[in-house]
């Protein structure tokens, strides 16, 4: 690890300030960040503690829950409006990495996570998120965990955080503090697409801190459901990952909710899916027309095909979850 | 051990160990400290005084703002009972308590703890009792190397406050932060049920 000046920020303010200030980062949990400054992948002049700031309550408010940026993944899954409301929310923290790191990873430190990608973890290869330019090693390396949607040329590392998926479907709204100014940025605008510039990855301006994350309550949230597919049964990253959410009535579909997670390089989301299978009956044959609009466009690699069935029948095992309303 | 026996002779494995830990951390210091030369060279990094009730001992300790809560135990303070497997998030074998919390000391800066209580194994049994989660791993044979034992027991105790469930699903799943690479994990498991619900 290169040498840091470590502060702790005393209120927002001083944190936005300290924040703004060249060679910054933020640091909460340090789950994501520490590993990656070990690894000199990260390599901020200033850390910026957050953790203590007074930014870690979750509540309740008009229409949604309100989730402190500092609340730790376990704080968020254990609360009992969240798994009431949003249980698919639960069920994506708790299928993340493991209970000593839940309990210290943040909610904005999982937003703005970074991507497992070896290539990009492994200074000795080529990374354009790492050093513009470079060229993406991945391209021609083992494919087998990367996306087969939104990825370029330039970069095709898939987005980890399975509580972003959530969010994704759960039509989120991110609340940042700046410098001159608070605003909201929809959850869907949160994360970049590589494009030409894989480097930018937050669609934040520097100093910008995230304070809390607003979850909005509705009858397709409160039968919210996340389906985790991986290598292994436990502490592992998605191969494919779907949270949906449906609202039935009177033996319909009113309203439908799909992310897709594991696969892309944002959390992945097409609305189009979604339509779909509004006015429909909660049947399989429904599901799979609309997984088949999720993964559109879908473009496997070399070692990835598999990717694509396997998400198209997650996506499906997750709407058959939200009609059982289990 | 007596004092007679500190010759070359009379060293144990583990004195040894120490004595050669220590003299690579001093080594990593020593180059670490000359300043960066060229472009970006970060401000420096100064040490910082932080504070920690370690195994219920206030210590007052200065450190480089870079050092690991796992290296300020294991390097500085010698408390090498906590073990450095991945050392990158994953295994587990570094587990400690935060006030209470399980935690990976490893992707932890010390400078994130100051003023708060850090558990180790060396602070889990009490006036020479071992703690009832040490007795359990005994009883039930609960590690072949025991290399990740100190984590697996922290992260026992940890799993236990938390309420987690006694069945052998919850328990897998709960344990499911610290690797046994000898496979000790039907053991294991049989040791976390039988301390369920007494913890």
């Amino acid at each position: 690890m290169r040498e840091i000046a470590y502060q702790r920020a005393g209120n927002v303010e001083d944190a936005v300030r300290a924040g703004s200030q060249p060679e910054a980062a933020f640091l909460a949990g340090g789950t994501s960040l520490v590993d990656l400054m070990k690894l000199e992948v990260l390599n901020p002049a200033r850390v910026i503690d957050v953790a203590r700031l007074d930014l870690s309550r979750i509540e309740v408010t008009t229409g949604g829950v309100r989730l402190g940026a500092t609340a730790t993944n376990s704080a968020v899954a254990a609360h009992v409006e969240v798994r009431r409301r949003f249980p698919g929310l639960c069920e994506a923290l708790l299928s993340g990495a493991s209970p000593q790191l839940r309990n210290v990873a943040t909610v904005a430190g999982n937003l703005l996570q970074r991507t497992r990608c070896a290539y990009y973890r492994d200074l000795s290869t080529r990374c354009n998120k790492r050093s513009p330019g470079a060229g993406c090693a991945a391209q021609e390396g083992w494919t087998r965990m990367h996306a087969i949607l939104g990825g370029s040329d330039h970069c095709i590392a898939v987005h980890p955080s399975d509580m972003c998926v959530a969010l994704a479907a759960l039509d989120a709204a991110v609340h940042v503090r700046g410098p001159r100014s608070e605003r909201d940025i929809p959850f869907s605008d949160l994360h970049l697409l590589p494009g030409d510039h894989p480097e930018r990855e937050f669609a934040l301006e520097p100093g910008e801190l995230i304070t809390w994350v607003f979850v909005p309550a509705t009858p397709a949230a409160a039968r919210s459901r996340y389906v985790k597919v991986r290598d292994r049964l436990s502490y592992a990253f998605a191969l494919a990952s779907c949270a949906a959410g449906l609202e039935i009535a009177g033996g319909r579909i009113q309203a439908a909710r799909i992310a897709v997670g594991g696969v892309a390089t944002k959390p992945w989301r097409n609305p189009e899916a979604e339509r779909a299978l509004v006015g429909e009956a909660p049947r399989a044959e429904a599901f799979r027309r609309a997984a088949e609009v999720a993964l559109q466009g879908a473009r496997p690699l070399r070692d990835n095909g598999f990717k694509v069935e396997l998400a198209k029948r997650t996506v499906v095992r997750a709407l058959t979850l939200s009609a059982e309303g289990a | 051990m007596p004092e007679d026996t500190s010759t070359d002779e009379g060293l144990s494995r583990r004195e040894f160990l120490v004595t050669g830990a220590a003299t690579v951390a001093f080594a990593a210091c020593a180059g670490n400290s000359p300043r960066r030369e060229g472009a970006a060279a970060p401000p420096p990094g100064d040490p910082m005084e932080i504070t920690l009730l370690l195994n219920g001992e206030r210590r007052v300790l200065r450190i480089d703002p870079r050092t690991t809560l796992l290296d300020l135990l294991r390097e500085n303070l010698g408390l090498t009972g906590t073990k450095k497997g991945c050392d990158m998030g994953q295994c587990g074998a570094c587990t400690v308590l935060a006030d209470g919390t399980r935690i990976d000391s490893c992707l932890a800066l010390a400078a994130q703890y100051d003023g708060r209580s850090i558990t180790t194994i060396e602070g889990l049994a009490r006036d020479g009792a071992l703690h009832p989660v040490q007795e359990a791993f005994l009883n039930e044979d609960a590690f072949q190397c025991g290399y990740c034992t100190p984590g697996q027991i922290l992260s026992c105790v940890g799993f236990l406050r938390e309420g987690g469930g006694g069945s052998a699903a919850e328990i897998r799943e709960g344990m499911s932060g610290n690797l046994c690479r000898c496979g000790a994990y039907p053991n294991i498991v049989a040791a976390v049920r039988s301390l369920h619900g007494r913890a």
